[in-house]
């Protein structure tokens, strides 16, 4: 942006940006003094996660294109999405079902999201317009019906990117490739709030988990993270740092930070507090832009889908990649954790939705488990055979076992 | 080496576009394309170009023009409107380009590089070729990667983006074995941002129809494809057909370990624009990432110069006027946050109750939404925050019992609808807050609430002036505020919340012995 101005001749633009250059100074300054350690030195003392080892439980298969967007409901089970020819499919994830499909007028539905009574879903993309769909009275009737009840209800000037219901199926807040975000009410269409700052397409946009839950986050392709005060429509705080379009904000599950996900390939951690960047999760061999992030219940793992096909895991305190990726067959455009943390929810570009979970042990039950088998190897002297194993663990999977005993550095024999 | 072979097969059909409008657009040549050109679609013409303004002069044969623009341009030479140039450094895919080539460069250092040979079969040689295994191993060697899968999974991405190809199958990917596999010249790399047409595209097929060689011969869908095309293209096929002979006597009078290459290199440069049925096209562009540089141009000259730095100097002064902790304060409570629920993420510890998408069953949620025989390890969480204790329907439950024994579940009450209000329909919120008005704040109002004297004139001045579903938040929030300095701490403190937990101690057993029995692990 300086340079941009620099070629203006006139006086008071020069000491203008004097100014601004004597005010970056001293906050970098500021900035320094804070900067006392850095997250993943103060994490050191924490154990590792280890074996951490993402599958697949549920393959939602159906759509007929690229799934842009998906969305959890709050029954856990429920799940929205959205795909580039214009369908709009809602899951039973959990049996795997199709409930309904809804055709879009248009084709790139680029985001979708469940309202908080599970009675509503909202879509848009393409056609600038948000619009609501019902489902409450569509519980036994035919997926005819539920186009019929659809509503538009506001309209950007550009392409919609995401929007999500702000703890109420009578709001919605999206935003736009306008770079503005807005909040309507659903009933009346009523624009409530408009929200002017950014200066690129607004990609994302994520909800504070405060009690007062009035605060949201936004990211856009002008590399900024904005803070914004819903009642208000200000920008209470700003976060720059990617070198990129930002794909992807998500609030920490505290409230105090915000995670992001960049096309520059990395991910970053916002501290609302510090009122700078604390972490950067990045590693040399990933290269390709993250489309989506979001969080475990306790902020410890941050969840990333990459444009190279991959999830990766990150110990958001130590800073690094706590588990071998998982993979769809082409770009994985969106991922969210369901509201009680029990599962992740992945869509991609080969048209398929997942739902995964951790298979594994989490460093408690690994620790758990460590003893148990150093206790095993200790009795039975001459090391275990993999049929004790398999005694001992029941129902656990053999090769979880071989990974098992490997890191806790005793031997099987053989199997 | 294969960095020699290529560059050098690369420079013959390497220019840049300057070049390309530049040298070759001599008029003998121009005049030819400019009536070979008038037998394609417009946009086409335009892209043909190279002077195509010479078109109406020359005119001298279709062969010769055909000919002329084969020479020039091999299958997609010069085919580049002069948009697309501008596009280049906006393409959204234009960024990971930039990292591969990086890699590539890396790779194709003479020294340090994946070792690339000239391979001697029983019949004939095979210039230029690197094995799979080897190029694993420098991956794994150079770029921070301990596991092979995710080395291959590199270097299928790379194969895909057409940056290194298989030199005998269509379908781009990588093995850790012996197959060969070669470098792609940059003139086919990606990011020129080719956008190659079906015209060209039937060119290629149509001209290797015509050499007489089983390397060359086309695989099933490609001759699916070709058979479409003439299809499509029936009234020009003529002009298709002429210019594919033509390229095909320029290639034949290259060298012919050149010409091996070079087919190989045309090959895969198609299998990156046209892949296999089944295969990901990685030239595809998210939408909105071609929106957003449409609308980018528009957005910039919103505001003026001025305007923007004196806008960035009130950001500034506003940052440094806040009070920001320390990050080893920052990090302490992460780790802090981190430990408290650990034990209640699914991902880290399993629940007490089998996580549903393990164990198939729905069991675990219905626990959630019941409020009797809540385990000790739920209880505990209510202690965390008044939010959490908020947020457990049980918890909610048992926290209103305390407040009506203390007289006090008014509050509780009143915010509980100030929740709601935020829920309504903007139509029914004036009716509703008035309403609530009388119900909680007036004079006479049934279910009175103690607020603070400021409040109480900001909510009363908000229910007058304009009442919208923020107006009681300010009370709200100094009732919440009462409610957990006061109220949830000594609900906390109280027999009833210690009770109720050593009292649910008992059912977690039963859950834990519960989840033991069922599985978890898979």
């Amino acid at each position: 942006m300086a340079g941009e101005v620099s070629r203006a001749p006139e006086e008071s633009l020069e000491s203008l940006i004097k100014e601004a250059d004597t005010l970056k100074a001293r906050l970098e300054d500021e900035r320094l003094k804070l900067n006392d350690v850095t997250l993943s030195h103060v994490a050191e003392r924490l154990e590792m996660i280890s074996l951490l080892n993402i599958k697949p439980r549920r393959h939602l298969r159906g759509h007929q294109a690229k799934v842009l967007c998906s969305d959890w409901c709050a029954d856990k089970r429920h799940i929205v999405s959205s795909s580039q020819d214009g369908k709009m499919i809602i899951w039973d994830a959990f049996t795997s079902n199709k409930e309904h499909a809804v055709t879009m007028p248009t084709t790139w539905v680029m985001a979708c999201a469940y309202a908080p009574s599970g009675n509503l879903v909202a879509c848009g993309g393409l056609d600038n317009k948000v619009t609501v769909y019902s489902l409450a009275l569509a519980e036994n009737v035919s997926s005819q019906n539920v186009s019929s009840q659809k509503k538009t209800v506001g309209t950007h000037t550009s392409y919609m990117s995401c929007c999500t219901f702000p703890n109420s199926d009578q709001q919605i807040l999206t935003g736009s490739g306008d770079s503005t975000c807005a909040l309507w009410d659903v009933e009346s269409g009523q624009m409530l709030q408009s929200f002017h700052g950014h200066s690129g397409d607004v990609m994302a946009l994520n909800l504070a988990p405060s009690e007062i839950g009035n605060t949201f986050v936004s990211g856009s392709c002008d590399k900024m993270v904005l803070i914004w005060d819903m009642r208000t429509g200000h920008c209470v705080q700003s976060f720059e740092g990617h070198q990129s379009d930002i794909n992807s904000v998500k609030f920490h599950p505290s409230g105090d930070a915000v995670a992001t996900g960049s096309d520059d390939s990395t991910c970053r951690l916002f501290d609302l507090r510090a009122d700078k960047e604390v972490a950067i999760y990045t590693k040399e061999s990933i290269i390709f832009g993250v489309n989506s992030v979001d969080f475990s219940v306790s902020g410890r793992l941050l969840f990333a889908g990459y444009n190279d096909y991959t999830i990766n895991v990150w110990d958001t305190l130590k800073c690094i990649r706590v588990s071998l990726p998982l993979r769809h067959e082409n770009r994985v455009s969106c991922l969210q954790v369901s509201p009680d943390g029990t599962a992740l929810s992945t869509g991609s570009w080969d048209c398929t939705l997942r739902v995964s979970i951790t298979t594994c042990l989490g460093f408690t039950s690994y620790v758990c488990l460590k003893y148990l088998l150093q206790f095993c190897v200790s009795i039975s002297g001459l090391g275990l055979r993999a049929i004790n194993l398999r005694m001992i663990f029941g129902n656990f999977n053999l090769k979880d076992c071989f990974c098992l005993t490997t890191s806790v550095g005793c031997a099987v024999p053989n199997a | 080496m294969v960095t020699m072979n290529t560059d050098k097969a690369g420079g013959r059909r390497r220019m840049d576009d300057t070049a390309a409008t530049g040298s070759q657009g001599n008029p003998s040549q121009g005049g030819g394309t400019g009536g070979g050109g008038a037998l394609r679609p417009p946009s086409v013409r335009v892209a043909l170009g190279f002077g195509g303004g010479g078109g109406g002069g020359g005119g001298g044969g279709i062969a010769e023009a055909a000919l002329a623009a084969a020479e020039a341009a091999s299958p997609a030479a010069g085919h580049r409107p002069a948009t697309l140039l501008q596009a280049k450094e906006d393409n959204p895919n234009a960024a990971v380009y930039k990292k591969m080539e990086a890699i590539i460069e890396r790779m194709q250092d003479e020294a340090t590089g994946v070792p690339v040979k000239t391979v001697k079969s029983l019949m004939a040689k095979i210039p230029s070729v690197f094995t799979g295994a080897d190029l694993i191993q420098w991956t794994m060697k150079n770029l921070d990667i301990d596991d092979v899968s995710e080395a291959l999974h590199l270097g299928h991405l790379m194969s895909s983006h057409g940056y290194l190809f298989p030199i005998d199958d269509h379908v781009l990917t990588v093995r850790n074995d012996n197959t060969f596999y070669r470098f792609q010249t940059p003139y086919f790399w990606p990011s020129n941002m080719w956008e190659p047409e079906n015209t060209d595209y039937a060119v290629y097929l149509c001209k290797r129809t015509m050499q007489n060689k089983t390397r060359l011969e086309l695989a099933d869908y490609e001759a699916e494809n070709l058979a479409r095309l003439q299809k499509m293209f029936s009234r020009k096929w003529e002009f298709i057909f002429m210019q594919a002979e033509a390229q095909s006597k320029v290639d034949k009078r290259r060298d012919k370990l050149e010409r091996k290459v070079l087919d190989s290199q045309e090959r895969a440069f198609w299998d990156v624009h046209r892949p296999v049925p089944g295969c990901v096209n990685t030239t595809e562009i998210n939408i909105k990432k071609i929106c957003s540089n449409s609308t980018k141009l528009m957005a910039l000259p919103a505001a003026t110069p001025a305007q923007l730095i004196s806008r960035q100097i009130q950001m500034l002064k506003q940052r440094l006027d806040r009070r920001n902790i320390k990050l080893s304060k920052v990090a302490e409570s992460y780790i802090s946050f981190y430990e408290q629920y650990q034990e209640y993420d699914p991902f880290l510890t399993p629940p007490e109750v089998p996580n549903p998408w393990v164990a198939d069953s729905a069991e675990f949620w219905d626990y959630e939404k019941q409020v009797k025989d809540v385990s000790a390890r739920r209880v505990k969480r209510w202690a965390f925050s008044l939010k959490e204790l908020l947020a457990d329907p049980a918890g909610r439950e048992h926290f209103g019992k305390f407040l009506d024994k203390e007289f006090s579940g008014e509050n509780l009450k009143f915010w509980e609808t100030v929740q709601a209000l935020k829920m309504l329909p903007q139509q029914e919120v004036p009716e509703e807050a008035q309403r609530m008005w009388g119900e909680f704040m007036g004079e006479d109002a049934s279910v009175p609430i103690n607020v603070d004297g400021k409040s109480f004139e900001a909510t009363k001045k908000n229910v007058e002036d304009n009442p919208d579903r923020w107006s009681y938040d300010e009370a709200a929030a100094h009732v919440y505020h009462l409610m957990k300095t006061d109220s949830y701490s000594r609900y906390l403190r109280s027999d009833m919340y210690k009770d109720f937990l050593s009292g649910s101690k008992k059912k977690v057993r039963r859950y834990v012995k519960h989840s033991h029995t069922s599985k978890y692990f898979h």
